[in-house]
């Protein structure tokens, strides 16, 4: 009974959050509706019994992408009148790209549903590694089964890393960096002295 | 009801809980049991708060040789009693061109997410509202939520002071989990679990007699930049740059007044309680007593555990290390905090990672590992004919 209460809640409170991050008007608004979406995403895969999934998805989606994505947007300066008006043109689009994925979802579950995946069972519940813990059961299937992909898809996140730096990196020789070292080991007798200056004589800097 | 359920245990009160499940059926002992195990740790813990702000004033107090709280009660014992009356009597203040919703939400957020990693935390062996086996990657999700918290207040404010606060929040947070994450990583090895009550059991005579990561060479570096990434992530002197007065008046707290500071307070002082729990949970052996002496785990000549006892002890000395270093150690400079997080712990963390993983393999630390570690005999079993042990 519990279980399925809190499937309800999590679900009605994924697609309203979802709505409400398309309809609202303030792009901040819309970026904290998407991280209410994520979190009862999370919550549903509790559900399901992949527990190492939903913190993943907490850890990395929220914690991480989600921050990142608000500070962006808090930091835009957006008109909102300007944003509104290209939503007659771009429905058009819209259209074609939400019937898109429909489609793949109605594809997926027929799939699903003929037996032509063996992903879980038919009615939604993932598949129980029997005697294994979520982490172990993915642990060993991707350092053993899947050790390539999983290394490559590595590599190629590396070199987008280092890809994004180089982009973004550039040389300045006008601006004075800091060397924390050496602000560290100045002592005060570096960096004052006693001067007795006559009077009505000033000081050589 | 899947794992995330499953392995049940009220504070202790298995029994209580065992009798409930008989006479009125599972699902709404379930939810009793659990909303009371809830009240059993937040009203203690508000209690702790209150008493922990106190403390940190005397220690404060003490350090810059001046007298502390000392009018309200006994020794001004019930000065944060007073402080809170007086911040509930007070009038809520909204700025006119705050949003709203948001303004009023934020301080919510940061006090709610304060609470909820309590919910994995060991008390005592057994002792833990939710025993999940992905615990400590729950605390991390957790901890990275407490960053919308102070986002949140310094957009929805529409203030100048606020907005620079939450921009150096948001920064400061997301580059010390990383090194915290890789500092985990270390601890989790070594354990061979995620559930935070076997990573304490891990922890027994791990050397020679001493229950703790904190006393092997490897992980005592861990440990100590832990401590002061759990500084920068609570966002504790000398990392206080989000409410640095000198520069930001309160920093994202600038607008913020009666209740919704109050709220700010407490989960700015329940989360610095947390990250000593995790300090002692994680490096110093939690429940366990110091020694792996069979008289410290009793009260001697009775069977009740001292469980709590130790963890408090413990607790309460990370906190007495924390107020010691807010009053001894200058703001840190915000290029140096970054410096710091980026150049220094990230690859120092990451470097651990590596050499504790091939200390572990070079050991075969999984194959002669007391087998008792292990969530299921499978597990094992699978590491003994996996060919990782020869």
């Amino acid at each position: 009974m519990i279980q399925a209460f809190a499937f309800y809640l999590f679900a009605v409170l994924v697609i309203a959050s979802g709505a409400f991050c398309i309809l609202a008007r303030n792009p901040v608004h819309s970026v904290l509706w998407l991280i209410v979406a994520f979190f009862n995403a999370a919550g549903l895969m509790v559900l399901v019994g992949a527990e190492f999934i939903a913190m993943l998805l907490v850890i990395v989606y929220v914690g991480a992408v989600a921050v990142l994505f608000l500070f962006v947007v808090m930091m835009l300066d957006i008109d909102f009148a300007e944003l509104r008006a290209g939503f007659v043109r771009n429905f058009p689009l819209g259209i074609a790209l939400a019937l898109v994925l429909v489609s793949e979802l109605v594809l997926g579950l027929g799939a699903l549903k003929v037996g032509g995946l063996k992903l879980g069972a038919s009615d939604g519940s993932a598949m129980t590694a029997t005697g294994q813990s979520n982490i172990e059961a993915i642990g060993a299937l991707l350092y053993s089964r899947y050790l390539f992909v999983f290394e490559a898809s590595g590599m190629i996140l590396l070199v987008a890393m280092i890809g994004a730096i180089v982009l973004t990196h550039r040389q300045r020789s006008d601006t004075r960096g800091q060397n924390i070292s050496r602000q560290v080991a100045r002592r005060p007798d570096e960096a004052t002295r006693n001067e007795r200056p006559e009077v009505g004589q000033g000081i050589q800097l | 009801m899947t794992s995330f359920f499953q392995d049940f245990y009220l504070l202790g009160w298995v029994h209580q809980w065992q009798l409930l499940h008989v006479t009125m059926g599972y699902a709404p002992a379930w939810a009793l049991a659990t909303i009371a195990g809830i009240l059993l740790i937040a009203f203690p813990l508000m209690l702790g708060v209150a008493m922990i702000i106190y403390a940190d004033r005397k220690i404060w107090a003490a350090m810059a040789l001046r007298k502390g709280p000392n009018v309200v009660g006994p020794f001004g014992l019930l000065q944060s009693f007073a402080d809170g009356l007086k911040v509930f009597l007070q009038e809520t203040i909204i700025p006119s061109a705050a949003n709203k919703a948001l303004f009023l939400i934020a301080p919510i957020v940061t006090f709610t997410v304060a609470l909820l990693a309590w919910a994995v935390i060991p008390f005592n062996s057994g002792a833990i509202l939710a025993d999940i086996n992905v615990g400590l990657l729950y605390v991390l999700a957790i901890s990275s939520l407490g960053v919308y918290g102070t986002v949140m207040a310094g957009w929805a404010s529409n203030s100048k002071y606020p907005f620079f606060s939450a921009m150096r929040a948001s920064a400061q947070m997301i580059s010390y989990e990383v090194s915290i994450g890789f500092i985990l990583i270390c601890v989790v090895l070594w354990a061979g679990t995620f559930n935070l009550d076997g990573i304490v059991q891990a922890q027994k005579s791990h050397v020679w007699i001493i229950n703790g990561f904190v006393a092997n060479p490897l992980l005592f570096p861990m440990w100590v930049m832990f401590l002061i990434s759990g500084m920068a992530e609570t966002g504790r002197a000398p990392f206080d740059l989000t409410e640095a007065e000198s520069e930001l008046v309160a920093g994202y707290q600038t607008e913020y007044s009666s209740m919704s500071f109050a709220l700010y307070w407490l989960g700015e002082y329940a989360n610095v309680l947390l990250m000593c729990a995790l300090n002692a949970t994680l490096f110093w052996g939690g429940y366990l007593p110091p020694l792996d002496l069979p008289f410290l785990y009793f009260i001697p000549g009775t069977m009740i555990s001292l469980g709590f006892f130790w963890l408090f002890l413990k607790i309460l000395f990370f906190f007495f290390i924390f107020s010691w270093v807010k009053a001894t150690v200058p703001r840190y400079r915000y290029d140096q905090l970054m410096r710091l997080g980026w150049k220094v712990f990230l690859p120092l963390s990451l470097f651990f990672v590596f050499l504790v993983s091939g200390y572990l393999m070079a050991t075969h630390h999984f194959c002669d590992a007391d087998q008792t570690l292990y969530s299921d005999a499978g597990q094992y079993a699978r590491m003994q004919s996996s060919g990782v042990c020869k």
